[in-house]
């Protein structure tokens, strides 16, 4: 397919740097830069890496119950067990640590609050021995009465999950509610929503449910540790934000003596992230152990299973919905309240519910709003950051309802979309204004894609062809002084190095890195490198989280990129006498405009300087840095109303589109086709932009059709596997994918680029449900939308 | 525990090394001989990462035991670069971008250089079918598909 065709050129476009001159890497879809590593399978990955003989590994001990206190733990005899190093219990690390709120435990001390977390570790000279040395830790527990609903969670004779909520830190936009199950209280309030209802013609009301997911990146977490004698800590880890492990690392064991410029986390590329291995899950144990081998490295490798029930899972949410619309098709008010399942702890997880509460109206002006978005403490694993980070939970009901509501007045759904959807400069549900966005655009190529409201008939009689078409938005959630930096260095033939610590999770940034870079300096892409991260020796980025590091991280590489250029451009000013303002960068030469037979190539003078008139040499290695902050972002606002701050940096938009057929006996369901259109702004890399669309949309598809955790009363999990936890195989894809990229810059990007990884899976689940109701008129409103639902709701209907 | 001596051909060269019975395939290749392009996303037969040739057929690595090996003949992708059907897999999934994270890389390229060598007129079905047992998390399979389809027809 030829992506560049696709491409809708943009209307206010992305200023070239050298200006009235066309972009020439910028846009272009090349070969990813580590594609032949990964391809050859030379690509090394944190299991991947050899530490010698000397290696130990860890096995856990781990909790049988959602919720007890533990009255005693014998590790005498796991310790007589040979080939047994170290036994090590909670007792050993009492600093509580967190993301955004201080409430968890490197192991569990005197109370466990969800099925399988950690009690305690052994760590052994084989993995086999710290197997069987962690079956012979005996641990007492009194059980206690556990909750695992977010919405009995909030009834008065709930379990409390933190007795001592109130004690715990936290960053100054959560609002928890101590003697309470509630972490985080996060409210929108703006117009007049009484007003709203009364100016409705149809107010409708509903409640619709989305159970936890599980990112399932192929690459299960593993992390190694080493304390060294000199009272240094390495970790490598599987991660999407070195830094903010090596932050976490730091802090929380700080009481032996570490400090930052101790603690060095090295990342290799990592097999798929989707949100999974962002924070801190597992690494501060091997972290922790680390600590208590001097000398030996360590490792923690997480089983299949262990990936499914001890990391971050997606939160689940019940969201009850209450929107008013008037006959001409303008929504007048929405009520919205979500209730989210965040699990035992929620130092990442209640910035999700965040979040979702400030952006829940949707890509839509909603001039009277209310939004309560509520992160409940449950006995069930923590929750944490994946793909989408809120929206496509709060999306399955908006979106539903809408649809919904526009068919309950005759309207036409996409039409509807339409003429609410959000423009340049409108206020957001905080407050701010909304920025240049191609959402309409995107309405529009979606709709003529899917040939919308145009009757189609399957050829099998037992068949029913449904249409639906939804929007979407998303903003990376961030802490507003999230920030990223970049080093670029020239080495002697004129090829570049360049440093970041955005994480290179498949989505191509080390690539799109190397072309905003060439696209400054004239330097090919096939000359420049792009490591992963060390974070003694790149500079910062916080994480590679929300799809912004093609937005922060690529701003931090253009202007070290600028500044580099700046410093040729100076050197040669200096040197050959000609003024800077003629000079500009070609082909890999220094080229003037005033005196057309000068051409200075890189490689002559980018190390060695250039030798003046009298012999000397001026200059010396040519280095840039950048770094990128979003100068304009507060997160402090009006607890009550949400009003005053500017939490979100920019909003991605776009609209999917799908074509269904659904068996009415059986409810099997075939995606004949599917378009996306997504506003990424610029897209610096064609290709990878559709390898999001493509590859997001088969995961969104999947939350929708397969997926689904279940636990059983006592919390714990019964699928922890991809036999019974079912994954998308080659034969699920859909007939046909449609990616549209839409192109209106935003202002402070590079070249006007914004994120878009995200946004391609948030659409799925009212698609799916929209389209169902489209083709066998039965409306399904809890995810996952199995075959089994809909053949029993058509069943159920026909009574 | 009784240790076993075992020989195979590794990649083109003779390897002998003991192992215990219950040893498992994958963990000798990658612990034992320094062998990383097979990997363990699973270790129960769900998601082919550890895939393998095991006398010119795919097998996963996580379900066999090392003494199973003993006198066979194992490729993993360190060797498979040098084959012919390999080179020209690797060629177009370069050039197409399909792959993302690369963690199914190896395991999906063994899956189809086995499909190409034995078949080399795969149908969409033939090709989707090679590579089901391959779970990529990354990429929705379309990119994958489409470049063995693209090597397919440039052979
Ligand atoms: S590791 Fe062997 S199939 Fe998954
Ligand atoms: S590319 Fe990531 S699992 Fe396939």
């Amino acid at each position: 397919m030829d992506l560049q065709k696709l491409i809708t050129k943009p209307k206010k476009g992305a200023k070239s740097i050298r200006a009235g001159e066309e972009l020439t890497v910028v846009g272009q879809s090349v070969p990813r830069i580590d594609g032949w590593e990964k391809i050859k399978g030379a690509a090394k990955y944190t299991d991947d890496l050899e530490f010698g003989p000397g290696l130990l590994y860890a096995a856990l001990v781990e909790s049988p119950f959602a919720h007890a206190r533990i009255k005693s733990i014998d590790i005498s005899k796991a310790e007589k067990l040979h080939g047994v190093v170290k036994v090590v219990t909670g007792g050993n690390f009492t600093q509580k640590f967190g993301l955004y709120m201080n409430d968890r435990y490197v192991f569990a001390t005197d109370t466990v609050r969800f099925v399988g977390e950690q009690v305690a570790a052994v760590v052994a000279t084989d993995p086999k021995i710290a197997l069987r040395g962690a079956g012979l830790v005996k641990v007492e527990y009194e059980e206690l009465p556990a909750v695992m609903d977010a919405v009995k969670a909030l009834e008065k004779d709930s379990p409390l999950v933190h007795p001592d909520l109130k004690s715990y830190t936290h960053v100054p936009w959560f609002f928890p509610k101590p003697g309470t199950n509630i972490a985080h209280w996060r409210k929108i309030r703006k117009g007049d929503l009484a007003k709203g209802f009364r100016d409705a013609d149809l107010v409708m009301e509903d409640t619709y449910s989305v159970p936890r997911y599980a990112h399932c990146a192929i690459e299960p977490h593993s992390a190694i540790g080493l304390y060294d004698a000199s009272g240094r800590l390495t970790m490598w880890t599987s991660s999407q934000s070195p830094f903010t492990q090596r932050h976490v690392f730091a802090e929380t064991l700080k009481s032996f003596g570490l400090s930052h410029k101790d603690v060095r986390v090295i990342s290799t590329y990592i097999g798929g992230g989707f949100g999974g291995k962002a924070g801190v899950t597992m690494e501060i144990i091997a972290a922790a152990l680390a600590l208590t081998v001097p000398g030996r490295p360590v490792k923690l490798l997480w089983s299949r299973a262990q990936e499914f029930y001890n990391t971050y899972q997606r939160l689940g949410c019940t969201a009850k919905i209450k929107m008013g619309v008037s006959k001409a098709g303008k929504i007048t008010a929405l009520d919205f309240k979500l209730h989210w399942d965040a699990g035992a702890y929620v130092e990442y997880g209640a910035n999700v519910v965040n979040a979702a509460g400030l952006s829940a109206s949707g890509p839509y002006k909603v001039d009277n709003l209310s939004i309560d978005s509520m992160c409940t403490y449950t006995n069930l694993p923590p929750c944490g950051a994946y793909r989408g980070f809120g929206y496509s939970e709060f999306l399955f009901g908006l979106e539903s309802h809408i649809t919904r509501m526009a068919r309950e007045l005759g309207l036409d759904p996409v039409e509807f979309r339409m003429k609410n959807a959000i423009k340049e400069g409108d206020t957001l549900p905080y407050g701010a204004h909304m920025n240049p966005t191609g959402i309409r655009d995107a309405i529009e190529r979606v709709r003529k894609e899917i040939r919308w409201g145009v009757k189609e008939k399957s050829k099998d009689p037992k068949k029913a062809i449904g249409k639906a078409q939804v929007c979407f938005w998303k903003s990376p959630a961030m802490p507003p002084n999230a920030s990223s930096s970049a080093f670029l260095k020239f080495n002697e033939d004129g090829s570049i190095n360049i440093l970041v610590s955005g994480m290179e999770i498949g989505q191509g940034l080390l690539t799109v890195m190397a072309q905003i870079a060439s696209e400054v300096l004239s330097v090919p892409v096939s000359k420049i490198r792009v490591e992963t991260p060390d974070t003694d020796r790149n500079p910062y980025e916080w994480q590679t989280v929300g799809s912004h590091v093609t937005w922060g991280c690529g701003n931090a590489v253009k202007r070290a990129a600028l500044e580099a250029r700046e410093r040729i451009l100076d050197l040669v000013q200096r040197v050959h006498c000609l003024d800077k303002s003629a000079l500009y960068l070609e082909d890999q030469h220094v080229k003037c405009r005033t005196k057309p037979d000068f051409a200075l190539r890189f490689s002559d003078f980018v190390i060695n300087g250039i030798q003046a008139e009298d012999h000397t040499f001026k200059g010396g290695p040519i280095m840039g840095s950048g770094v990128f902050m979003p100068e304009f972002a507060s997160a402090i606002s009006d607890p009550e109303t949400g009003q005053g701050g500017h939490p979100n940096v920019h909003y991605t938009t776009g609209s999917a589109g799908i074509i269904l057929e659904v068996d009415r006996e059986t409810g099997k369901m075939k995606i004949k086709k599917v378009a996306l259109a997504v506003d990424c702004g610029k897209a610096i890399n064609p290709d990878l932009v559709r390898g999001q669309i493509v590859g997001g949309l088969l995961q969104g598809f999947a939350t929708v059709l397969y997926e689904d955790m279940r636990y059983n009363e006592k919390g714990r999990l019964l699928n922890p596997n991809f036999s019974d936890y079912k994954i998308p195989t080659v034969m699920d894809m859909p007939d046909q994918v449609v990616p549209i990229i839409i192109e209106v810059a935003q202002p402070d990007g590079p070249f006007g680029a914004r994120g878009v990884g995200e946004h391609t899976m948030i659409p799925c689940a009212p698609l799916i449900a929209n389209a169902v109701e489209d083709a066998v008129g039965v409306r399904i409103k809890s995810m996952p939308v199995t075959k089994e639902k809909v053949a029993l709701a058509v069943k159920a209907a026909k009574k | 525990m009784k240790q076993h001596n075992i020989q195979f051909w590794l990649n083109g060269e003779k390897v002998s090394l003991q192992v215990e019975p219950s040893d498992v395939l994958l963990d000798v290749l990658r612990g034992k001989l320094g062998i990383k392009s097979p990997k363990a996303g699973c270790d129960r037969g769900d998601c082919g990462t550890c895939t393998v040739l095991m006398n010119g057929k795919t097998i996963r690595s996580c379900l066999a035991l090392a003494v199973e090996a003993d006198g066979a003949e194992i490729v993993t992708l360190e060797g498979a670069n040098s084959r012919k059907w390999t080179q020209r897999l690797q060629k177009t999934f370069h050039e197409k971008n399909a792959f993302q994270c690369g963690f199914c890389a190896p395991g999906v390229i063994l899956s189809a250089t086995e499909l190409l060598e034995n078949n080399s007129r795969p149908t969409t079905h033939d090709i989707k079918e090679a590579i089901a047992g391959n779970l990529c998390r990354c990429t929705g399979y379309e990119p994958i598909v489409e470049a063995i389809e693209e090597t397919v027809k440039g052979k």
